[in-house]
C-alpha cells in the first residue's frame, strides 16, 4: 500500500499511485461505458466553435451554471447586518445548511442562522406550528434583539403567510407581544440573492417606520446591497464619510459580524446597525444605495417617505468614488476634503504609471449587476476592454445601463453586455471571442481551466482564496486594490510567459 | 371616498369580497350576475379570478375563457415580462378582469399560481380607483394559495355561496374554518351565505340555521331560474341577457345587501356531528338510525 498510519500521502497525491490509477481505469472500462479518447477529444474541439456558440446561445429549457443564488441567501445576509438580529429562515433545514456554509466558506467565519425545520407533514398541514415553536426556541436559546423571518420554496409553495403566523406566534406567546419580528417573503424561485436582500432590508425599515412620524434631518443613509467585500467596503465607506464629516447611517452592516476577532470569546452577533439607529434613520436627509438592482424596493420606499433617494452602481475607481463624494458633498453641503482628494490624485497616477500594461487588455467580466457595472467603469477608465460583461441575475434595464456606459467610451464599440446569460455562455464566449483576463468569483475557475483564459477573483462566493473580502473594492482605495490585483495578473501572465531558458527568457524582466 | 392604506398612502376606500364555495355551486354564475349588478349600480370593479379553470369572466367577457396570468408568464418566459394591460381586460359595463390560471388537472401547484397572480397585480398596481375587488376562489379552502384571497390587506369580506345540499354545507362549514384561521391576524370577516337553490327540502331554513350557527347570515336567497342556463349558453349574465326578468331582480337584491351589508362577523365553525344533527333536526336525515348507513335502496 503506497500509504500507512507512518506515512500518510495527501489525497492530491495519493489518487496518483499505481494501484488507484488500475482501479479508476478498470472502473471507467467494465461499468462507465466509455466511448474513445478520440470521440471525447472530438466533442470537446466541437464545443469551441462558433456553431456550437450559436446553438448555446439559442438554448431555451435549461441553466447551466447560473452566476446567481436564491432570495433566502440574500435574505440572511441583510439581516445579520442589524444588531443582535437572528436570520429565521421558514422552511426546511437543508436550505439553511447551505446559506450558512455559503457564508461560512467565503468570509471563513460561523454564521448563524436558524430554520424551521418544516418536514413532510409540515409541507401537508402548512408550517404554522413549526414557525411557533421555532420563534420560540430561537427566542429562548440565542437571546437574540431581533429575528427576522424569510421563506424558502418550499414555504412559498404552499402559501404560508408569514404575517398571520408571527401574530399567532405572538398570541400563544412563543414571543413577546413587543418582540420585533420584521418578516419577508422570499420565494426562491423568484429574482434571485439580491432580490432577497432588497425585501429584507426594505421589510426591517417598514417594520420601525411604519407610523412614526418624520422629522427631516441632514444625517445621510447608507444601503451597500449584497456585497461578497462587505468587511472592507462598509469600513472604507464609513471612513471616507468620517473624513467628510458626514453623520450617516450603514442600514445593514455586517462588516464585524462576518470579521470576528479570535481572542477566545465566541460572538453570534457582532456590531450592525441598531434597532434605534434604524429608527431614527427615518429622519435622515437621503438614502443612498450603492447597488441600484440590490436596493429597488428599499429606495423606493425610503422615497415615498420623504427621503432623496441616490442610487450608484457599486462605484469602483475614479469616476465611479467621485459620482458617490460629489453626491455626498452635495447633499450635506460638506466640503470633500483635501485627504480625499489626494487620494483621488494617488489612484489617478498609479493608473497613469501603468497605463502601458493595462491599455487594449481584454477582459470578460461576470457577477451581480452593479458589481459588473462598477468594474466595467472602471475598466474602461484604466483603458481597457470590459468586452463580455455578463450578469445571469441582471434585466433589460440592467443591460441598457452598461450598453450606455459602453457608449460613453471609445473601446466600448467593441464590448457586449450579456443580460440573464450563464457561465456555460461565457464559456463559449471566451472560445469564440477570447479574452486576456476574466474577472469572477470561485466558480470561473473552471472556465479558467477549460479556456484557459486567466481569472482574477472578485464578487462572491470565494471560497478558494482567503481573506480577500477584508479589502475593500469601492472607493479611491478600493480602486487601487483592484488595480493591484489586476496589475499581478497581467505580470504573473507576463512571467509565464516568458520563463523558458535560453528560449523565452529575454522577455523575462526584472523590470516591469 | 378615500382613506389611508397599510403603507399610509392616501387611496380610494375600496371594498375586497371573495366568494368561496364547494366545487360546482355556482360561485362564478353568482360572482359574476351580482358583480354585473353592482356595476349597474355605477361601481368601478374588477374581477380577479383565481380558478385554474379560468372561468369567472367568460359572462363578462363574452369569451371562452381570457389569457390568464400564469398561462401569458409560462409564454413570456416569467411574471415579470408581463405587462398589466396584457392580463387585464374591461368586459361589460367596463368591469375589468383577470384571471391568475394555473395549470392542468395533476401537475404543478395551483395555489402558488393565485400568489403569484395577486403580487403581480399589486406590484402594477391594478387596484388603483377601485370600488370593489372581487376575487372568484375555486372549491375548497385546501391550501395557503387559496388563502391568498384573504391574507392581509387583501378580501375583508367572503361571502359562501352554498345551497341545501349535505357537501355543500360541509364545503361552507369548511370554509368558515379557513376564515376563522385568518379572521384575528388579518381582519377578515364573513359576510354571509349565498343560498344559490337546488330546490332541496327546506333550503331557505337548513341555510338560514346554518348561517346562524356560524354566527352570521344568509344575505340572499336565489331560486333557481332556467334563465341563467339560457343566459350562460350565451356567455352573458343574466342581468344583459334579460334585464327585466325575475332572476335579474334577484341578483339585483343581493348586490344591494352586498353593499349595504354591516354583518360582517368571526363565523363559529361547527363539527361534523353538529352538521349532522341539523340534518336530522330539519328532518333530512333520521335520528340515530344507523341501520340505514351502508344500506341500500330496498
Amino acid at each position: 500500500m503506497p500509504q500507512n498510519a507512518d506515512k500518510v500521502l495527501d489525497h492530491s497525491e495519493l489518487f496518483r499511485e499505481p494501484e488507484y490509477l488500475e482501479m479508476f481505469e478498470s472502473k471507467r472500462e467494465r461499468f462507465e461505458n466509455p466511448c474513445g479518447s478520440d470521440e471525447i477529444e472530438k466533442i470537446r474541439e466541437w464545443t469551441k466553435t462558433p456553431e456550437y456558440k450559436d446553438l448555446n446561445f439559442a438554448r431555451e429549457a435549461l441553466t447551466v451554471n447560473p452566476a446567481k443564488a436564491c432570495q433566502p441567501l440574500g435574505a440572511v445576509f441583510a439581516t445579520v447586518g442589524f444588531d443582535g438580529a437572528l436570520p429565521f429562515v421558514h422552511g426546511s433545514q437543508g436550505c439553511v445548511a447551505y446559506y450558512r456554509s455559503h457564508f461560512s466558506r467565503h468570509f471563513k467565519e460561523p454564521s448563524s442562522c436558524v430554520s424551521s425545520s418544516m418536514t413532510e407533514d409540515a409541507a401537508v398541514f402548512g408550517g404554522l406550528g413549526n414557525l411557533v415553536e421555532g420563534l420560540a426556541n430561537a427566542y429562548s436559546l440565542y437571546k437574540p434583539k431581533l429575528v427576522h423571518v424569510s421563506t424558502t420554496c418550499m414555504a412559498e409553495v404552499i402559501g404560508d403567510d408569514l404575517n398571520s403566523f408571527i401574530k399567532t406566534a405572538k398570541e400563544k406567546g412563543s414571543i413577546p407581544p413587543e418582540f420585533d419580528v420584521p418578516f419577508a417573503h422570499t420565494p426562491a424561485f423568484v429574482g434571485s440573492h439580491v432580490t432577497g436582500y432588497d425585501a429584507t432590508v426594505h421589510s426591517v425599515l417598514k417594520h420601525f417606520w411604519e407610523g412614526a412620524e418624520r422629522t427631516a434631518g441632514d444625517a445621510v443613509n447608507i444601503v451597500l446591497g449584497f456585497d461578497g467585500n462587505i468587511v472592507g467596503n462598509a469600513r472604507e465607506v464609513k471612513r471616507m464619510l468620517d473624513c467628510m464629516e458626514v453623520a450617516h447611517t450603514i442600514l445593514s452592516d455586517s462588516s464585524d459580524v462576518w470579521d470576528t476577532p479570535t481572542d477566545g470569546t465566541f460572538r453570534m452577533y457582532d456590531g450592525g446597525t441598531t434597532i434605534d439607529q434604524v429608527k431614527a434613520a427615518l429622519n435622515a436627509k437621503a438614502t443612498v444605495a450603492f447597488q441600484e438592482y440590490s436596493t429597488e424596493k428599499t429606495l423606493a420606499y425610503a422615497a415615498e417617505k420623504g427621503q432623496e433617494r441616490v442610487a450608484l452602481n457599486q462605484p469602483i475607481g475614479v469616476s465611479g468614488t467621485d459620482r458617490f463624494l460629489m453626491e455626498i458633498a452635495r447633499l450635506t453641503g460638506k466640503e470633500i476634503p483635501e485627504s480625499l482628494t489626494r487620494e483621488r490624485g494617488r489612484l489617478v497616477d498609479a493608473m497613469a504609471d501603468s497605463m502601458a500594461y493595462l491599455h487594449g487588455k481584454k477582459f470578460a467580466l461576470y457577477g451581480d449587476p452593479d458589481l459588473c457595472l462598477g468594474l466595467a467603469e472602471f475598466l474602461l477608465e484604466i483603458g481597457a476592454e470590459p468586452t463580455h460583461v455578463l450578469a445571469t441575475n441582471g434585466g433589460k434595464k440592467w443591460e441598457k445601463k452598461v450598453q450606455a456606459l459602453f457608449n460613453t467610451y471609445p473601446q466600448g464599440a467593441a464590448c457586449k453586455v450579456h443580460a440573464g446569460r450563464d457561465l456555460w455562455h461565457m464559456r463559449s464566449l471566451l472560445f469564440t471571442e477570447p479574452v486576456d483576463f476574466l474577472i469572477g468569483n470561485t466558480y470561473g475557475k473552471y472556465l479558467e481551466r477549460d479556456t484557459g483564459t486567466p481569472l482574477i477573483r472578485m464578487g462572491f462566493p470565494i471560497f478558494d482564496r482567503h481573506h480577500h473580502h477584508r479589502q475593500p473594492l469601492t472607493g479611491y482605495q478600493g480602486g487601487l486594490n483592484v488595480l493591484t490585483k489586476i496589475l499581478d495578473k497581467i505580470f504573473d501572465e507576463a512571467d509565464k510567459a516568458s520563463n523558458v531558458p535560453a528560449k523565452t527568457d529575454y522577455s523575462f524582466d526584472i523590470i516591469r | 371616498m378615500t382613506g389611508v392604506d397599510c403603507n399610509g398612502k392616501e387611496r380610494d376606500l375600496m371594498r375586497q369580497i371573495a366568494f368561496y364555495g364547494k366545487g360546482g355551486i355556482g360561485k362564478s354564475t353568482t360572482q359574476q350576475n351580482t358583480i354585473a349588478c353592482l356595476a349597474e349600480m355605477g361601481k368601478r370593479i374588477m374581477i380577479v379570478g383565481c380558478d385554474p379553470k379560468a372561468d369567472s369572466t367568460r359572462l363578462i367577457l363574452h369569451s371562452k375563457c381570457q389569457d390568464t396570468v400564469l398561462s401569458l408568464a409560462a409564454e413570456a418566459g416569467s411574471v415579470e415580462d408581463l405587462e398589466l394591460e396584457d392580463v387585464l381586460l374591461k368586459g361589460w359595463k367596463d368591469i375589468k378582469c383577470v384571471e391568475s390560471g394555473g395549470p392542468e388537472p395533476g401537475v404543478g401547484c395551483a395555489g402558488r399560481g393565485v400568489i403569484t397572480s395577486i403580487n403581480f397585480l399589486e406590484e402594477n398596481g391594478a387596484y388603483e380607483g377601485l370600488d370593489y375587488v372581487a376575487y372568484d376562489v375555486l372549491g375548497d379552502v385546501v391550501c395557503g394559495g387559496f388563502a391568498m384571497p384573504i391574507r392581509e390587506n387583501k378580501a375583508q369580506e367572503i361571502y359562501i355561496v352554498t345551497s341545501g345540499e349535505m357537501m355543500a354545507m360541509y364545503a361552507a362549514n369548511n370554509i368558515a374554518k379557513g376564515i376563522l384561521k385568518y379572521a384575528h391576524s388579518g381582519g377578515v370577516r364573513l359576510g354571509g351565505l349565498i343560498c344559490n337553490s337546488r330546490n332541496t327540502d327546506c333550503e331557505a331554513e337548513l341555510i338560514q340555521e346554518l348561517a346562524r350557527r356560524l354566527n352570521t347570515q344568509m344575505i340572499h336567497y336565489i331560486p333557481r331560474d332556467n334563465v341563467v342556463q339560457h343566459a350562460e349558453l350565451r356567455r352573458m349574465t343574466v342581468l344583459e341577457y334579460d334585464p327585466n326578468c325575475a332572476q335579474a331582480a334577484e341578483y339585483r337584491a343581493l348586490a344591494e345587501k352586498i353593499e349595504a351589508n354591516t354583518m360582517k362577523t368571526i363565523p363559529t365553525p361547527i363539527t361534523m356531528d353538529e352538521l349532522e344533527e341539523l340534518l336530522i333536526d330539519f328532518g333530512i336525515m333520521e335520528v340515530g338510525d344507523e341501520s340505514i348507513v351502508g344500506q341500500a335502496k330496498a
